[in-house]
């Protein structure tokens, strides 16, 4: 008896098994349009991100280790390691608040102007980062509105670090806020309801329901701003006024040295920077998986 | 502990989701609001849990006003449509949830909340589940769990919304009796908001009837079910049959026929709408003067102890649904295409001026 539904299961996860190959065959293009469009992307992956992250590594080391270890610990470049870490290290907690506050308005409460207040969040991916610096010089820079009261209270925005915060906040905020609104669309308010007549307050609902159900997406939110504000470029640039040692940020000390020809130097400091990308590749992968796989257990039956 | 409900209407924009509700729940019983959807039922049970406000009207808790007091201070259980379970803690954490999240000074001890979320988890006789999270347990499961959050609290009321709405029809059935049987241990008063008839009628000692914001009828199932109180609550009941007819000194003509109606006797020459249900038709094999009217048989169902016929009236062209025993429809030997006379054994009738 029991053979018998061991050879019935066995032939029909067979008929299975035939059946999906047909499947695929009959609904898939042919083997070689499916090689050529691999190959592609492939090609292009490798020519345009593959080989410059080589070059990077390559050009860093060409001189010798001793040299990419003088061009790391040359003060100038310490200096601008450091005001990185501090403007990303500002900008993320503010990006953090913002982010879950602004995701937490928009997708809990009706209120007017709630698609302005999401087209608001995204101008920073739609203006360039150099108008970005710009607006911030003509706030306050010297000859901008609040540049004379500035001044006068010996206060420096523009040309010092505050400058290159407020820069570096305009370009990252919207990465966490983006992050989370769809995903706290998806999971509605029913659990945080839920909690509330459990007598739950408002504190700990926030802290027992809703930041356990977020913290992947939120999470994925900080490394994609932290990426973007280490290696923001246009917007840190205009405000920065490239003072060695003073208001050089990492990708700034690069540019300056590239153009003074210290090519290994400019190399060294770029690659720590590449490093800081693959750093968030992997992490980003992690999280993104670990999100999938929180979502597949999630499926209803 | 009662609740009273007075003139309380809702608005959302130009939507008027419920219109001067009053109603009164005693102490103990289980009451089901029974509606179609947008009939503004969830809304009303959301009011009482305090998670919607009212534009206007009050709420009274054993007497005393709760119009404006807090969620969650209003001590009462709401179990959610779709469970609303806290998906990242285990099935012992979401039921000790509300216990938890007391002020220090009347929070159980970690003991007593270890005993009390297990004397729950066996009261919805899922002890053995205690470690799960909410992705590993089917919505039969997922219910009862929600269930034992909501009483974990010892709530004063029990709110439930569409309880049985995403199940399949055989654990909705189940579940519905275990909930009728939960009530009769606990007593605790309770509100459920469905949309289906059956689990009303089935499940609770009073029913409430709404459309579009009003309330239609309130009476026990078989009140509802017996004496509807509108066209809609017939219709909504149940299937029905419905007759364009006019009304005439005490009697209602319908094609050929004249049946006696009560209640009607002065009125004069008015349009109406005459209900009967499938089951109040009787079928003849040869026609009783003044009392039946011709059909013919288009389409026989059957299957299972009752025989559902769908007959065509030869004087008009409506369509005849009539219900009859297997006894009766093998003694009829009836087929399909063959002349029947029908004779309504009850008929309701209302004027098409009440009709809106």
């Amino acid at each position: 008896m029991s053979g018998t539904t061991t050879i019935t299961t066995t032939v029909s996860q067979y008929n299975h098994y035939q059946a999906k190959v047909a499947h695929n065959r009959a609904t898939s293009e042919p083997a070689w349009i499916r090689w050529s469009l691999i190959l592609i992307a492939l090609a292009f992956l490798a020519l345009f991100l593959f080989v410059p992250l080589v070059a990077v590594f390559y050009q860093a080391l060409s001189k010798g280790v001793e040299t990419y270890v003088t061009a790391l610990s040359d003060p100038d470049a310490i200096s601008a390691i450091w005001l990185t870490l501090i403007a990303a290290g500002i900008s993320l907690p503010l990006n953090l608040v913002f982010g879950v506050s602004a995701a937490w308005a928009i997708t809990k409460f009706n209120f007017k102007g709630k698609s302005f207040l999401i087209t608001l969040i995204d101008l920073p991916f739609a203006v360039s980062p150099v108008i970005a610096g710009l607006i911030y010089v003509l706030i306050f820079g010297l000859q901008g509105w609040f540049g004379q009261w500035l001044s006068d209270n010996e206060y420096r925005v523009i040309f010092a670090i505050p400058g290159i915060v407020l820069a570096t906040i305009f370009v990252t905020f919207p990465f966490i806020a983006r992050e989370l609104i769809p995903l706290m669309q998806a999971q509605g308010k029913d659990e945080e309801e839920a909690a509330l007549v459990l007598g739950a307050t408002g504190w700990q609902m926030f802290w027992h329901v809703t930041i356990p159900n977020i913290k992947w997406g939120l999470l994925y939110g900080v490394i994609l701003s932290n990426a973007r504000a280490m290696g923001e470029f246009g917007a840190v640039s205009v405000v920065s006024g490239h003072i060695r040692g003073m208001t050089n940020t990492m990708p700034l000390h690069v540019e300056i040295l590239y153009n003074e020809y210290n090519y290994a130097a400019a190399f060294a400091v770029a690659s720590l920077l590449a490093l800081l990308a693959l750093v968030t590749l992997a992490l980003k992968s992690f999280v993104e998986w670990k999100t999938a796989h929180s979502i597949d257990t999630e499926i209803p039956e | 502990m009662s609740i009273e409900i007075s003139n309380i209407s809702k608005t959302f924009g130009n939507f008027h989701a419920l219109n001067n509700i009053n109603l009164t729940v005693p102490s103990g019983e289980l009451v089901a609001l029974l509606g179609p959807s947008g009939c503004g039922k969830t809304t009303l049970l959301r009011i009482i849990a305090g998670l919607e406000s009212a534009d206007e009207g009050s709420i009274l808790f054993n007497g005393a006003d709760a119009t404006h007091r807090n969620v969650r201070e209003r001590e009462v259980g709401f179990v959610f449509q779709h469970y609303a379970l806290f998906r990242h803690m285990t099935v012992f954490e979401n039921v000790a949830f509300g216990l938890r999240v007391r002020p220090k000074k009347t929070r159980p001890s970690n003991a007593e909340i270890h005993k009390r979320v297990h004397k729950l988890l066996e009261l919805v006789q899922l002890d053995w589940l205690a470690d799960r999270h909410p992705a590993q347990l089917s919505g039969g499961q997922r219910q009862r769990i929600a269930l034992a959050r909501a009483l974990a609290v010892e709530p004063q009321v029990l709110l439930l919304d569409e309880p049985f709405g995403a199940l399949d029809a055989k654990v909705r059935k189940e579940l519905r009796r275990w909930l009728r049987q939960l009530h009769d241990e606990l007593h605790i008063t309770s509100v459920f908001v469905t949309h289906d008839q059956e689990e009303a009628l089935e499940v609770a000692d009073h029913v409430v009837v709404l459309n579009k914001g009003r309330i239609e009828q309130v009476g026990a199932p078989d009140e509802v079910y017996d004496k509807p109180a509108t066209p809609f609550v017939y219709q909504f009941l149940g299937n029905v049959n419905l007759f364009h007819s006019r009304v005439h000194g005490g009697f209602a003509k319908v094609g050929e026929l004249a049946l006696p109606v009560d209640g009607h006797d002065t009125t004069h020459d008015a349009p109406a709408s005459a209900y009967v249900r499938p089951h109040d038709i009787e079928i003849l094999r040869s026609p009783e003067n003044g009392s039946s009217f011709a059909a013919t048989v288009s389409h026989i169902h059957a299957i299972g102890p009752i025989v559902r016929l769908e007959l065509a009236r030869e004087d008009a062209t409506e369509i005849v649904e009539a219900e009859l025993t297997r006894e009766r429809y093998q003694e009829l030997n009836l087929k399909a295409g063959e002349r029947v006379y029908l004779k309504p054994r009850h008929l309701r009738v209302f004027l098409d001026e009440n009709v809106t």
